[in-house]
């Protein structure tokens, strides 16, 4: 008898470790938007390529913008049972919060924050975007041949403003006389109104441009047809404009991914915030081979990663 | 620093951003007035605009034909007008609803096709500025009115003709007075219902050029949701205008001028919050409604579906 107690726990226990992990996930955009949401995607992409289909399981709703859509799929698929709910999107925290507790035996993740809501369930993640603003910065300072650098923000707020800041900063480090342009356009949306901004800022004399979110898509054609630098962030936005697209800094969330994963399975559902950076690589700085940056050029950037990551650069000076 | 918002350059540039902000607005707003001027509220303006904005957008990257492009998009804004009257005109359905229907299935519709057909953005080469021989050479005039591609010189091409068609002709007369008096029209042997097909099928077919005009002339790209919602303040437009065409395109100026204004604003450097600056073309929206409030008269039966005999 206890020789079949032994086997029945043994199976149990090995079924148990063999349990597909179950991830769903709600986004603002589409999951191809050379931005936000495709970080997102091809980092779950990525896990379930390592782990296997049958070991790792993701569903997502991309696309949504309107907030109580992205509460009803949460609370459908915490009450389905998933491992791991993520809510990919700033604006999604107040929905989670009021969620989370009503499911404790669920994990729950949403970025970019920095505040789990002292809950036991919750996961938050950011991104140092400063960081790798920073360096896109020097670049464009350096390749830079008027001195004026036109940036198209989305919104004042998270990630995209420390990314603007941090842009900034990096410019400025590198020719303290260059003019840094800074326009926030009020939606992570409205392309017209990016393709405009993009515009007035190569009427002002910028032969760089940078932009945040997925709204860029057409200020990186005007970009494009003013033969005007590109710089990218978030996502690889070089198929958009192979000739002019400099580098990108790339958003890894499977850094983050990984240890939430490795919690969840050993028993922590939340309680802890984890950050993408330079140093632990979930920031990636990925230049166009085709538009070719010179190896001086290049030493520049590779300076202020590692001045970042020794700590004797702060992106946004403290 | 405000001293800096009276260089020629950057007043150029506020202008020439203004007419180019506006060009999707009139095509919507004046199709929209079409519409409304006969009795119908068309609150799919934005669905029909994405279905169109897509479909362009697929044609020239396909084929890289503008005038298929623009052929195709013409018949679709005609069976999305179709599609409207016939919900509402024939059906009586409720007209606010049956409009919030036609844009949520061009919202999805739109992005379904996009994700399936094309999935990332891919920039395509639409419509070409094109410089206006001599004219383009005025100072300022030139750049802000005369250096712009087909479909902006379209849209102010169609403010006089649709004054003229709405004022001084027979189906004009028709329009307001299916508008006004539906019963009375319909007296004197007016097709109430014809002429609002033909309205709507009018404003299916602007919209959906409002569409175009983003996706193969001004941004040159296609992406989820692309109009972010044009299409509604394309409808607030025309209560702003009064259901007048020239009034309307003040409207689309004004409205355009403000946020071309708030962007060159945050461009120079002058220190306005962003999120104040991009609510000032909303703000004045408001103001402007509020203040021209009572002063203005909606078509009489605007939204009120017409039966013979009720």
């Amino acid at each position: 008898m206890k020789r079949i107690l032994l086997i029945a726990s043994l199976l149990i226990l090995s079924s148990m470790s063999l349990a597909q992990f179950r991830v769903a996930a709600v986004m603002p955009s589409a999951t191809n938007d050379l931005a936000f949401s495709q970080s997102m995607f091809d980092a779950l992409s990525t896990i379930q390529a390592e782990m296997g289909a049958d070991n790792f399981e993701f569903v997502f709703v991309d696309g949504t913008f309107i907030v109580d859509d992205a509460a009803a799929a949460i609370r459908d698929w915490a009450a389905e049972g998933y491992d791991l709910v993520i809510a990919h999107g700033s604006q999604y925290g107040s929905s989670l919060e009021e969620i989370a507790p009503d499911f404790p035996d669920v994990s729950f993740a949403w970025g970019t924050a920095g505040n789990t809501f002292g809950l036991d369930n919750v996961y938050a993640y950011e991104a140092a975007s400063d960081e790798g603003g920073y360096v896109l910065g020097v670049l464009a300072a350096a390749l830079s041949k008027s001195g004026t650098i036109g940036v198209v923000g989305p919104i004042e707020v998270g990630d995209a403003k420390l990314y603007v800041d941090g842009f900034k900063a990096g410019v400025i480090a590198q020719n303290e006389a260059a003019q840094v342009n800074v326009n926030y356009i009020g939606s992570f949306s409205d392309v017209a109104l990016a393709t405009e901004a993009a515009k007035t800022h190569v009427s002002a004399g910028a032969d760089a441009l940078t932009g945040s979110a997925q709204m860029v898509v057409g200020a990186v054609g005007v970009a494009q047809k003013a033969g005007v630098l590109w710089f990218g962030t978030q996502a690889n936005q070089t198929e958009l404009a192979a000739d002019i697209v400099v580098a990108n800094q790339v958003y890894d969330w499977t850094v983050v991914l990984k240890p939430i994963i490795a919690n969840i399975q050993s028993g922590q559902l939340g309680g802890e915030a984890y950050t993408i950076n330079l140093e632990n690589k979930g920031l990636l700085i990925e230049y166009n081979d085709f538009f070719g940056v010179s190896d001086e050029v290049k030493a520049l950037a590779d300076a202020a990663i590692a001045g970042i990551i020794a700590g004797d650069i702060s992106p946004l000076g403290e | 620093m405000l001293s800096q918002l009276l260089d020629i350059t950057v007043i150029t540039g506020i202008l020439a951003s203004m007419i180019r902000l506006a060009t999707p607005y009139i095509y919507a707003a004046i199709g929209e007035t079409f519409g409304q001027k006969s009795g119908v509220l068309n609150l799919g303006v934005d669905g029909v605009m994405l279905i169109s904005a897509f479909t362009s957008y697929y044609i020239v990257l396909q084929t890289g034909n503008l005038f298929l492009a623009m052929l195709v998009t013409i018949i679709i804004g005609a069976i999305m007008g179709l599609l409207m009257a016939l919900i509402s005109v024939t059906l009586h359905a409720e007209q606010g609803i049956s409009g919030i229907g036609i844009f949520l299935f061009g919202l999805g519709l739109s992005d379904l096709l996009f994700q399936k057909l094309v999935g990332t953005a891919k920039p395509i080469t639409g419509f070409q500025d094109i410089a206006i021989p001599v004219l383009s050479k005025i100072p300022i005039l030139g750049e802000v009115l005369f250096k712009h591609s087909l479909l902006v010189y379209g849209a102010y091409i169609l403010i006089p003709i649709a004054w003229f068609v709405l004022n001084k002709t027979t189906f004009g007369l028709n329009i307001r007075a299916v508008g006004e008096n539906p019963a009375a029209a319909d007296s004197l042997g007016v097709n109430v219902a014809l002429v609002r097909y033909k309205t709507l099928i009018i404003g299916g077919i602007l919209s959906a050029i409002a569409g175009a005009s983003l996706s193969i002339a001004l941004l040159n790209v296609f992406q989820q949701n692309l109009t972010n919602g044009l299409g509604f303040i394309a409808v607030a437009l025309v209560y702003f205008g009064a259901w007048r065409p020239f009034y309307v395109l003040l409207g689309s100026l004004i409205f355009s001028f403000v946020n071309a204004l708030q962007v060159w604003i945050q461009v120079l450097g002058i220190p306005i919050p962003s999120d104040i600056a991009v609510m000032m073309p909303y703000v004045l929206t408001l103001l402007v409604l509020v203040i021209s409030a009572g002063k203005t008269r909606a078509p009489t039966a605007l939204t009120k579906p017409y039966e013979r005999n009720e």
